[in-house]
Formats: C-alpha cells, structure tokens, sequence
C-alpha cells in the first residue's frame, strides 16, 4: 500500500514538474529487472528511466562522444579498464556507497578495478553454447557446435555479436591457454577456423531469446543467463560449456563521470548492493550476482539450473579474461573485422 | 551602389547557407577526413592519415601474409546486395503501386480521401514495430509456416527469415506508400478525355496506357523510384530485423563498422561511398529522363 502511495505520489510530482529526481540507466537490453526499479523509485521517489545497448562497443563509442546524459552504465569486466583510463567514470563516493562490504569476498579486489573504487558487481555468468537438442542428440560440451557444425545445425546458428565472447572461445578451442595468447599459429588457427564457420552461421545478432524460443535458430554462441529463459520458452534447448575452454564474465554497475545526477546514481548503486535487490536482478536476467547473502531471495529454480550450476568436470574449462595488451587487441580486432566484414 | 544593395539582399539567405553548410556540409567533412585516418583505440580514430580505408572498402590483405591481396568480396558482396534489393524494391513498388494508385485516382472525388486515408495508415504505427510484425509472420514457426503446414502444402518449415527474401518482402512494404502517394498525385491531374480521345481514335487498351497514360503520370513513377531507392539503399532496420546482421546491407555494414567492428575509417569510407552510389543514380536516373522526354515519341 505504502508503495502504491510512494509511487503515486512520485507521478503526481513528476506530474506537476515539482520533482526533478531522475536517474538514467544505460544497459545491455533485457537486462534490468523492472521489479528492482520500481522498487527503486517507490523507496526513493526517483524516477529511471533505462537505455539499451547492444555490445561494449556501442557503449564506449556513445559515451565518449558525450551528451548522453547518462548516469550509470554496466559495461563488461574486460572493458573497465579502458572506461577508468579515458577517465569516463568517477569514483564511488563512499558517503552514499556504504554497503560495499556487501559484495562477496571473490569479487570484492578484481584485476579490473582493484579495491573497487569505480564499480560495483551487477551480474556474472559464462559464455558457452545454446542447442536445441531436438535437432541434433550429440554432445553439447564442445565449441565444434559452433565451430564445425554437424550437418543438422548448420545454417541453423546465432553468435553474439561479442568480439571477447567469441574470440576467447575460438582461442580456447585452437589450443591457446589465454585469450591474450600471442602464439602466432594459435591466432592463425584462429581466424581459420572462424572464416570457416561462418559460412554456416545464419546470424550474428543479439536479443534471441525469442528467436530461440521459437525455433528460428537451432543452436548458438550464448550466456547462461540469457539460454536459461530461452529454456523457459522451449524445454528442448540446453547449455553447454566447451571442454577446451570458455569464458567466465562480469558486467559492473558504474557512475559516468559526466552523469547529470551523480546523487542519484551513488543511491541506485548503493540499493543493487542489498542482497535483496541484486537477487532481483538475478531472478529476471537468469545469472549470479555476487551479492554475499542474495541466494536467500532467489528463485529456488536457479540454486539447480543447469545454466548456473557448472558440471563438476568443467568448472576448470572457464576462464576470466583480463584485458589484452594493445597489439594482441589488434589482432583480435583485424580477425573480428573480417570475420563481420 | 547597386551592387552593395545587391549583397545585402543575398545576406537574407544568410541564415539557411549557414545551416545547410553546418548541419550538411560539416559532418559529411568529418567523414570525409575521418576515411582517411587509422582506427583509435575500442573505436574512434587515431590522428595518423593513411588510406587503408579505402584501400579495405575493395581489398583485403591477410592477416599472416600481408602481400597476399585479393578483392575484397565480403564488402562488394554487401554493396551488390544493396544496390540490386533497392532496385527490385523500386521496380515491386512501382509495379504494386500503380494499380492501387488508379483505383484511387479514378473513385469519385469525394471518395478518394477515404482510400488515400486507408494508405497512410501503416505510418500510424512505428516501422520498428511493422518490421518485427513481418518477422513474426515469416520465422520458422510463424503464422505462414504455422498456415502452409495446416494446409499440408510444406512438410519442413520453409526458412524464410534472415533471407535476402525476408528484406525485400520488408521494404517492398514499408516503402510502398512513398510510391502510392506520389503516383496518384500524378495521376488525380490526368486529362482523362486524353484518354477517352486515344480510344476514339482506335488505339486498344495497352496502346493507351503505353503511349498516352503511362507518359503523363512519369513524373509521379520519377518522385515515386526516387522517394523509395534512396531510402531503400540506405535501409537499416528492415536488413537488421529480417536479414539477422549477417545479410547486411550498406547501411549495417556502416553501423557495424563504428559500433562492433571498431574501424571508424573503414566506416566512413563506406559512408561515403553510399554517398557516390545514391548521387551517382540520382544524377543517371534524371540525365536519362530528362533525355528521353525531349526527344520525340512514336
């Protein structure tokens, strides 16, 4: 009830041009439980509003230009050290950022940003491959799916759009212990096996969780979180993690240095630290949060799902990428280029 | 004295050169200059000029083996599909237009607001959303499979989604109207006595449309393939939504260039080649008409 009134009250405000409290998100699409905001915006009376994008890349691109007006963004472990150096992200401030203690030990010192002065986590998950395995029995464990596609699947296949995804597992699969390997044979087989691919690739597109659902693709390059409410729309399709290796991510909640409300958006950060709240987030995206405290309000179908819970054999296979030195950068863009030229 | 009231005058115009040569003629120099630099870091450019972009826009040069040059045929392939799908769109739109453009030109007066109502309605509701009501209906389990499976006349689905087909079925409909409306206003001033007097003097039904109304309402079909083949060639929702960014057109090509891709020259370059393409049969279409309504008519 009181939620009802907070809220109406926050519309008559924002009615009335009397409240000027906003906050504008700019996430990955699909990505943000509207549960989590409106609770938000009931408990603060702020209002959101919520932006997509569709790869890292179109996010840096956008906010480097400027007048975005954008407060928070949730960009991808990899890339965070590129969004800190160019200096598009300010620090936390630890006087609304209280609960950072909240984030669970693994996760609290990252490579990425260390001690976590910039970003908070929002999810994590893995890479791996999406099948629809009434279309094709064999085993689902294997990047060959994707890679040297048995007959029934091929043409039949999306892959992210995602340069680090794609390119961590086709390293993986050619033999290179690391995505930043810089074993010239590797990166050869690399590109030979993707060049390949692709002829049998139907799509490079992103947001298919319908598409898979309806069966307009029968296998693909996925995350878990994303394959696991394909799941719920088509029982037939199941995640598999590639033996030789896939990547493990994280997307972080930030504060844009040039954010219109940085107030607001050290709040909002502040609120998806509550166990609560990041459970929220991980029952409508599908993925771990690493919110010490947040499994108790998650749905009870998630501590089991096969897309969360790694097959014992394989948690060794996933890898969590650093960001790669600037001219192994460069090969893997001149590869990605080509390969989406 | 003359000549300063003269100035003065052309300074009225001022303020329009000023926007034209800013909003226009500024950005379009960005990119031009942008084709010529290196890719900077994650995107944006790097300051060191270089004609790599252009170079890449027709070859490719391997990765390993840097003297091994070819065309680059994965670009040529996109740029061949965008020219050939805005023809074909055009070349449907006049076809399917011109029909619907008769019928409502010769209703009665007082009827044709109704009819010409019925064609814009499609721009009641956003393209974004027409185009995914167009993929829902031809996915693989979408309502024609679902209704040609009913009617057992396919046994598999038929794959018609992310399909050069799925794009030309998108614009074909999405730009019909811009045909409709630019024909029947061609057509609502036609002398239909001309037409009357063509079959007086004995010409048949086919000789008429050729040589007497086919002529009068050419400016409507010139409007009509200009108003769709620019728009077309330029497309870049209908190719994403229905082609599944791997059936690229120019414009997804570009996109992806400055998103995804992170080569913003390669995507400048492109940008400008689009650019020639659109002028250079801008400028072929209009020679050739203006051409042929001089010369004389048999």
């Amino acid at each position: 009830m009181t939620r009802y009134f907070a809220t109406g009250v926050a519309a008559l405000l924002a009615s009335t041009g009397l409240a000027q409290a906003q906050l504008n998100i700019y996430n990955w699409g699909n990505y943000t439980s509207p549960e989590v905001i409106e609770r938000f915006t009931a408990e603060t009376g702020i209002t959101v509003t919520i932006t997509d994008f569709d790869s890292n890349d179109t996010a840096l691109a956008r906010v480097r230009q400027g007048g975005h007006g954008f407060d928070i963004v949730v960009p991808t472990h990899h890339t965070i050290p590129t969004w800190i150096a160019e200096g598009l992200l300010q620090p936390l401030d630890p006087a609304i950022v209280t609960d950072r203690a909240n984030i669970a030990p693994q996760w609290l010192d990252v490579a990425f940003d260390p001690g976590r002065e910039y970003t908070v986590p929002w999810q994590w998950g893995t890479t791996g491959v999406i099948v629809n395995t009434s279309v094709y029995a064999g085993d689902i464990n294997t990047a060959d799916v994707i890679f040297n596609p048995p007959p029934e699947l091929q043409g039949r296949i999306n892959v992210i759009p995602e340069m680090s995804d794609v390119m961590a597992i086709a390293v993986y699969h050619a033999g290179g212990e690391d995505l930043c390997t810089n074993d010239m044979d590797v990166l050869r087989r690399v590109r030979d096996t993707l060049m390949n691919a692709r002829q049998h690739w139907l799509a490079l597109d992103y947001g298919t969780i319908e598409a898979f659902g309806a069966g307009d693709f029968s296998a693909g390059l996925y995350w878990n979180g994303a394959s696991m409410r394909a799941r719920a729309l088509n029982a037939d399709l199941a995640f598999g993690y590639p033996a030789t290796g896939y990547p493990l991510w994280m997307d972080n909640a930030a504060v844009l240095a040039d954010a219109q409300n940085p107030e607001n958006a050290m709040r909002f950060i502040n609120f998806i630290l509550q166990p609560e709240n990041a459970a929220g987030l991980s029952n409508f995206a599908r993925y771990a949060n690493g919110i010490t405290g947040s499994e108790a309000f998650m749905d009870p179908d998630m501590a089991t799902a096969p897309e969360i819970v790694i097959p014992e054999a394989l948690i060794a296979a996933g890898r969590f990428s650093t960001a790669c030195p600037q001219e192994i950068t460069d090969l893997h863009t001149q590869i990605w280029t080509e390969l989406l030229q | 004295m003359h000549s300063t009231r003269h100035g003065w005058k052309w300074l009225l115009s001022a303020p329009a050169l000023v926007v034209l040569v800013l909003a226009a003629s500024g950005p379009l120099l960005i990119v031009l200059v942008y084709s010529f630099l290196t890719p900077g870091n994650m995107g944006g450019v790097a300051w060191v000029p270089t004609g790599e972009a252009w170079f890449r826009v027709f070859f490719k040069r391997d990765l390993f083996e840097p003297d091994v040059i070819t065309w680059n045929d994965a670009n040529l392939m996109v740029l061949w599909r965008s020219v050939w799908l805005s023809l074909q769109t055009t070349v449907i739109c006049a076809v399917l237009g011109f029909p619907t453009a008769w019928f409502i030109a010769t209703r009665p007066p007082t009827n044709r607001p109704f009819w010409l109502f019925l064609i814009t309605i499609p721009f009641w509701t956003n393209i974004l959303i027409r185009t995914f009501a167009i993929q829902e209906m031809i996915r693989n389990n979408g309502t024609l499979n679902t209704l040609l499976d009913w009617l057992g006349l396919i046994s598999a689905p038929l794959d018609l989604l992310f399909t050069d087909f799925a794009i030309l079925l998108g614009m074909a409909y999405v730009f019909l109207p811009l045909m409709v409306l630019p024909l029947y206003a061609a057509m609502e001033k036609l002398d239909f006595r001309l037409v009357e007097a063509a079959y007086d003097l004995y010409a048949s039904r086919r000789r008429a449309l050729w040589h007497v109304i086919l002529p009068m309402v050419k400016p409507g079909f010139i409007a009509g393939s200009i108003l769709v083949f620019i728009p077309a060639i330029g497309s870049y929702v209908t190719p994403r939504v229905l082609g599944g960014g791997r059936t690229m057109m120019l414009g997804n090509l570009i996109a992806l260039q400055f998103g995804q891709g992170r080569n913003w020259p390669l995507g400048a370059a492109l940008s400008v080649m689009l650019l020639v393409i659109v002028t250079a049969a801008l400028v072929l279409y209009l020679r050739t008409v203006s051409k042929e309504s001089g010369g004389p008519r048999g």
